[in-house]
């Protein structure tokens, strides 16, 4: 399966990304060559092999519901590029109307 | 008194015991070393020698009063910077995590802690984990004590730097594809990658969830054993640990391993890429397993060949998902960006490395619409293939032996500008991380070629720890390596 840049383009916008116009050219050669090395695997018959997420069987582990002391809102925020009112605090994200 | 620095961390605890040594002289021993090595091999990415002294100084107020917490209780011991640290300074490797200091610490630190080893301070690491030689850190790269123009190995190569260089007795790295018993290997120690849920995740930073898992440094394999047995065991705050009983690894390690059945893996044998010295050690390594009493059969595991295509597939497309988090917002680096979108693509582009940005788009790409059942689905199922393998195995045999590392330690800069064959270097550890199964690296002398450590694979079925660690123990005792001059760097 080929790599164009139009996919780089939108692999790049998914994961949030703002890669430099060299670092697209790069990553489009990088990206192939390892795809290319994983093509082996998709020359397997693997029609009636079951997918394994994890290697060790897992169910819904639950708990009881109960009210436990959390993370102070200081500590929450101690760590904060930029806070408000105790709140984290980011860019505009509604344009005005 | 031998020499604090070479002493197994088991002997400087009967030592402690004895009354002989106080934990604070151990602990002072082990960070006056740690100074006077760091230039060298840049080990340390935060050294905290007061909390180890004030924990040291606990622990021998505590045995004065005849009261021990652990059979490491006063041993001192480092971890890999991937794991949170309450006060502390913690990045991952990272720039985009420069300054974090988590509000909590990890289920290992937390554990150890209790157990009353002093802290030592913070290791250097391929930034998020992703990488085999440590070069990937944001902060530059550790160096191998062994030779100064090499790799410790990686991605937990300032964990293995720091031991080799006899600057702790003691640390914990991770694994997700072979990060412990890699750098293990190319430093002349013991690296132990536990059973998938034996050892908490929690508050260890992801990488790729299904696969990482803690685990020991050491230059022993009893220490090692001793080191696993603290933190070892179910936590409630981790889902995917196992709810198991955790036995005495220490009890019967010495139990030998006559009529033991050790497969050793048919197509790794003259496997391509190879290095002839690391072959002709580890061959010889089988023969001393015959020799102590063990019954070699060559087992066949055909899908071992797909096991780097299946990784390099499901581990960045895990840590695409798992790194979302880095967005500027609640902690860690944030450039300016005039509204929310460009904010985080700004920050992840300057605040991530190359590899991790290489992860993020191949993993991004793997899961993508369109291409999700062509190479994730695909490589979830040679993961059950593999698997598979090991079962069909392990009908035969106890142990599966192979090289650790298809190579010695390599020169700095070799494999720096392609990723591939740096990806390579994961060939024979890769499968036990997609299987979930234990296994260790242990030294086994120096390759004749140039001189550096080979380690020996020893993979064991889940939670079969005891026999991994058994058949270890009888394997270093015979070759008396460790214990030799040869077996110290003379750095």
């Amino acid at each position: 399966m080929p790599i164009d840049r139009d996919a780089v383009d939108h692999i790049a916008r998914l994961a949030r990304l703002d890669l430099s116009e060299e670092e697209r050219t790069r990553m489009q050669e990088e990206l192939a060559q390892i795809l290319a090395h994983a093509e082996k695997i998709q020359a397997l018959d693997l029609e009636d092999v079951p997918p394994t997420s994890h290697s060790v069987p897992l169910r819904n582990v639950m708990r009881a519901d109960e009210v436990v002391p959390s993370l102070a809102v200081e500590d929450a925020l101690a760590n904060a590029p930029e806070a408000h009112d105790g709140r984290f605090k980011v860019p505009r994200i509604i344009e005005d109307a | 008194m031998p020499d604090i620095l070479w002493t197994s961390a088991l002997e400087l605890s009967d030592a402690l015991e004895r009354g002989e040594v106080g934990s604070v002289e151990v602990t002072q021993a082990f960070i006056d070393r740690g100074d006077a090595v760091e230039g060298s091999i840049d080990a340390y990415l935060h050294a905290t020698p007061e909390r180890a002294l004030e924990q040291a100084k606990g622990s021998d107020e505590r045995r004065a009063h005849g009261e021990t917490r652990s059979r490491l209780d006063g041993i001192p011991v480092a971890y890999k910077d991937i794991f949170c640290t309450r006060g502390t300074p913690t990045s991952a490797g990272s720039r985009i995590l420069e300054g974090f200091v988590p509000p909590y610490d990890a289920t290992v630190v937390a554990r150890c802690e209790t157990a009353g080893m002093p802290m030592l301070g913070k290791l250097n690491m391929d930034e998020f984990a992703m990488g085999s030689s440590t070069e990937n850190s944001g902060f530059g790269p550790s160096k191998n004590p062994w030779d100064l123009e090499r790799v410790p190995g990686g991605s937990s190569g300032g964990s293995t730097a720091l031991v080799a260089a006899a600057g702790s007795p003691l640390a914990w790295g991770t694994e997700t594809g072979g990060s412990v018993r890699q750098p293990a290997s190319l430093c002349g120690l013991v690296g132990v990658k536990p059973t998938y849920g034996l050892v908490s995740r929690y508050g260890m930073i992801a990488f790729a969830s299904s696969l990482d898992q803690a685990g020991p440094v050491a230059r022993t394999v009893a220490d090692a054993a001793a080191l696993l047995h603290i933190a070892a065991g179910h936590d409630a705050r981790d889902s995917t640990s196992i709810p198991h009983s955790v036995p005495d690894y220490l009890d019967g390690i010495d139990g030998g391993i006559d009529g033991m059945r050790i497969g050793i893996v048919k197509e790794f044998r003259g496997a391509e890429g190879t290095q002839p010295g690391v072959e002709g050690r580890v061959e010889e390594a089988y023969q001393r397993l015959e020799k102590l009493g063990a019954t070699l059969e060559e087992v066949s595991l055909p899908s071992f060949e797909h096991g780097i295509s299946a990784y390099y597939l499901i581990a960045p497309a895990e840590a695409s998902s798992n790194l979302a988090r880095y967005d500027g917002v609640r902690y860690g680096l944030r450039a300016q960006g005039d509204d929310i979108v460009r904010m985080m693509s700004r920050s992840r582009d300057e605040g991530f490395g190359d590899e991790v940005k290489r992860r993020i788009m191949l993993g991004t790409y793997a899961l993508a619409a369109g291409y999700y059942e062509a190479y994730y689905g695909k490589a979830q199922k040679v993961r059950t293939l593999i698997t598979r393998d090991f079962e069909r195995a392990y009908e035969n045999v106890d142990l599966i032996a192979c090289p650790t590392s298809p190579t010695t330690a390599f020169e700095l800069g070799e494999r720096v500008a392609d990723p591939l064959a740096m990806y390579l270097s994961d060939i024979f550890t890769v499968p036990a991380n997609l299987a979930g199964n234990a296994a260790i690296s242990v030294p086994c002398g120096t390759a004749p070629d140039d001189g550096l450590p080979v380690g020996l694979q020893l993979i064991a079925r889940s939670l079969d720890e005891k026999t991994m660690f058994r058949a270890a123990y009888a394997f270093e005792k015979d070759l008396g390596w460790i214990d030799s001059p040869e077996g110290r760097p003379s750095l």
